[in-house]
């Protein structure tokens, strides 16, 4: 059985009258210790699709339109509030993308890895379990980090300090939403070194987003592709890397720039990724597909492409 | 021949101030003692991380953040870094594309208006003739010519960025500097900016100065690499050279730590942080991090030393192939 299984997740945002969906039938499956990545562009609902699962958007401008999400056998989006706030944190847990944003500018580090703490049950005792994680992030000192703000501290010592705080309470589900886009890649490789060994010692799993391709083919083991707020391809991370399927996949393998190019021009993909309230009827890609055709106007369905692999285009009739 | 823009020891400091009478207190040394040269027709990308200096320089080399010390020659005429009017006339040749396409257009102009002001400023093109100008720079860019009388707000910020380059093509400049001008925008998207800066480098002979932290971008675009560290650059070579084999331990560091595609090369982390601005150490910048350090490398800094293909500023580089 699955950690956790989304069903035919959709959200919406109210703008004034108006509802307007942001994620269509969204539905994938994290099992346990793996790492599944969920990839696309700004605005694809990726972001928002993990807030919405952890409850965390405002209830005055957002509603879930359909849809559930199995976590060991209970529905997320149907607990009560009291419910949702004990599994927050202590289960599931989260890592945010600016780490300086994330951290509250008045409090000390420590006063703020003891917050946790406040608010859930723990065997065992909070400051060796701090100490102790804030070592294996990297940190020598520990005491020094409990006495600093987080302005005295550098952007991947901070998301360091983010990672030690999400772990304190031994979740299982981790959530990390972008968590090395605001840091240089010689502290990124750090970072994701730190999380990929985290994995292999406590069996910890991973919902791992990001736009960046190259990350997902280092750290994931399987992958979905969003495209305005839909997915559009998922599959075990080797398959989808050797034969991608969705002409969007293709276009985005196509278009990262690469270390060993010798000097070629880039192959963008045409177009611009539209709004939500402009998104086109049937598949919301063929404005911006080289290989549309007629049938693209209805909406395509999930085909079997290979062993864990499905794909939602026309291209492969089922 | 004369290159387009050349620098040499150019220095920018920022004051730091503190107590009750803002007192200066030290300096921050953001660009330290940089020797640069640009020649027609290249592009050049000027790569680091964060905090650098990269952008400050690109800043300085305009006048943007006035220069501490150094000297600035432009087609080979010397600026007096001493008065901010001194590089006016040289503003039309010299541009710059910024880093933000959502901050750096004014959000209560047409871009009729955003295209036209320069052409205006400099006296390029009558009054009459304004319309048709900036329909044919729109052109340029990509972009259809009803967008003229639209707020940049309907704009994504690929669009936009695409009216910040047509805004600066539009006083057919000789060097533009481009700094991390896509940054701000996704792959697909990131991909179409570069391309047409490079078709427009084609087309016009435009020299660019590409400021950047993505090396796997400058692969695609550069014809040389500028790689900076704490203020300094600690190598200067061909693109095709620099990624073979550089020479520098830090170029390495950064180019290891790159994630790919390929799974079995995985990316290597660079243990430590860069070191504060405002207390650079003595030897060279990066002698806490690398792992050649020698005894020297803690008290001495080292030269950028010209070498037959690129500059390195090393005691002990890496071999050449």
């Amino acid at each position: 059985m699955p950690l956790l299984r989304v069903e035919d997740f959709s959200l919406g945002f109210r703008n004034g009258e108006n509802m307007t969906a942001v994620t269509d039938r969204v539905g994938f499956e994290v099992r346990s210790g793996e790492t599944f990545a969920l990839v696309g562009e700004s605005g694809c609902g990726k972001t928002v699709t993990c807030l919405g699962l952890l409850r965390l958007l405002p209830a005055a401008s957002s509603s879930v339109l359909s849809g559930r999400a199995l976590y060991r056998g209970r529905d997320l989006l149907r607990l009560t509030a009291g419910e949702m706030r004990s599994v927050r944190g202590a289960e599931i847990a989260m890592i945010f993308q600016e780490p300086s944003a994330a951290l509250n500018p008045l409090m000390t580090l420590g006063a703020q890895l003891r917050l946790p703490f406040r608010h859930h049950r723990f065997d065992g005792d909070p400051e060796t379990r701090i100490a102790e994680l804030l070592r294996q992030v990297g940190f020598a000192d520990p005491d020094r980090v409990l006495l600093s703000y987080p302005h005295e501290l550098s952007g991947g010592m901070l998301q360091r300090a983010l990672i030690a705080h999400a772990l304190l309470l031994r979740p299982k589900l981790l959530l990390a939403d972008e968590p090395t886009t605001a840091l240089d890649v010689t502290v990124q490789a750090q970072v994701l070194e730190l999380l990929a060994e985290i994995r292999r010692e406590s069996g910890l799993s991973f919902v791992f987003i990001t736009h960046n391709l190259n990350l997902v083919a280092q750290y994931a083991d399987r992958v979905a592709v969003m495209y305005a707020g839909r997915i559009v391809e998922e599959a075990p991370v080797s398959a989808f890397l050797k034969n991608p399927r969705h002409p969007y996949s293709q276009g985005l393998l196509e278009a990262l720039p690469r270390l060993d190019s010798d000097g070629q021009a880039l192959r963008p993909i045409f177009g611009t990724v539209p709004s939500p309230e402009y998104y086109p009827k049937g598949c919301r890609f063929r404005d911006r597909c080289p290989k549309a055709f007629d049938r693209c106007v209805e909406d395509p369905v999930f085909t079997q492409v290979g062993q864990g692999h499905k794909v939602a285009c026309h291209l492969y009739p089922s | 021949m004369k290159p387009l823009l050349s620098a040499r020891n150019l220095s920018v400091h920022f004051p730091i101030t503190g107590g009750l009478w803002k007192k200066t207190v030290g300096h921050v040394r953001a660009v330290r003692d940089v020797s640069l040269e640009i020649r027609s027709g290249e592009v050049a990308a000027l790569v680091g991380e964060s905090g650098c200096g990269k952008s400050t320089l690109g800043f300085s080399l305009l006048g943007l953040v006035p220069p501490t010390s150094g000297e600035i020659e432009f087609s080979g005429q010397a600026i007096d870094i001493r008065k901010p009017a001194s590089w006016e006339p040289f503003r039309r040749d010299f541009q710059i594309v910024f880093q933000d396409p959502y901050t750096s257009l004014n959000p209560r102009l047409t871009v009729f208006e955003l295209l036209s002001e320069p052409l205006q400023v400099h006296g390029l093109v009558p009054k009459s003739g304004l319309r048709a100008a900036a329909t044919g720079l729109l052109r340029q860019v990509g972009l259809p010519p009803d967008a003229l009388d639209r707020y940049p707000h309907a704009f994504s910020g690929g669009q936009r960025q695409r009216i910040c380059i047509a805004r600066a093509l539009g006083l057919r400049p000789k060097l533009l500097i481009c700094d991390e001008v896509v940054s701000a925008l996704d792959v697909s998207v990131q991909a179409q900016i570069v391309n047409l800066l490079l078709e427009l480098k084609k087309t016009h002979g435009l020299a660019l100065l590409f400021i950047t932290h993505d090396l796997s971008l400058v692969r695609s675009i550069a014809d040389r690499v500028l790689v900076m560290y704490l203020g300094s650059i600690v190598e200067s070579a061909p693109a095709a050279a620099l990624f073979q084999s550089p020479r520098h331990p830090y170029t390495r560091a950064l180019l290891d730590a790159i994630p790919t595609l390929d799974k079995s090369k995985r990316p290597k982390p660079l243990a430590g942080e860069i070191p504060s601005p405002s207390h650079p150490p003595p030897g060279c910048a990066f002698a806490g991090r690398c792992p050649r350090t020698l005894e020297k490398c803690r008290n001495e800094k080292p030269e950028l030393m010209v070498g037959e293909n690129g500059s390195v500023a090393c005691f002990d580089p890496l071999p050449s192939p």
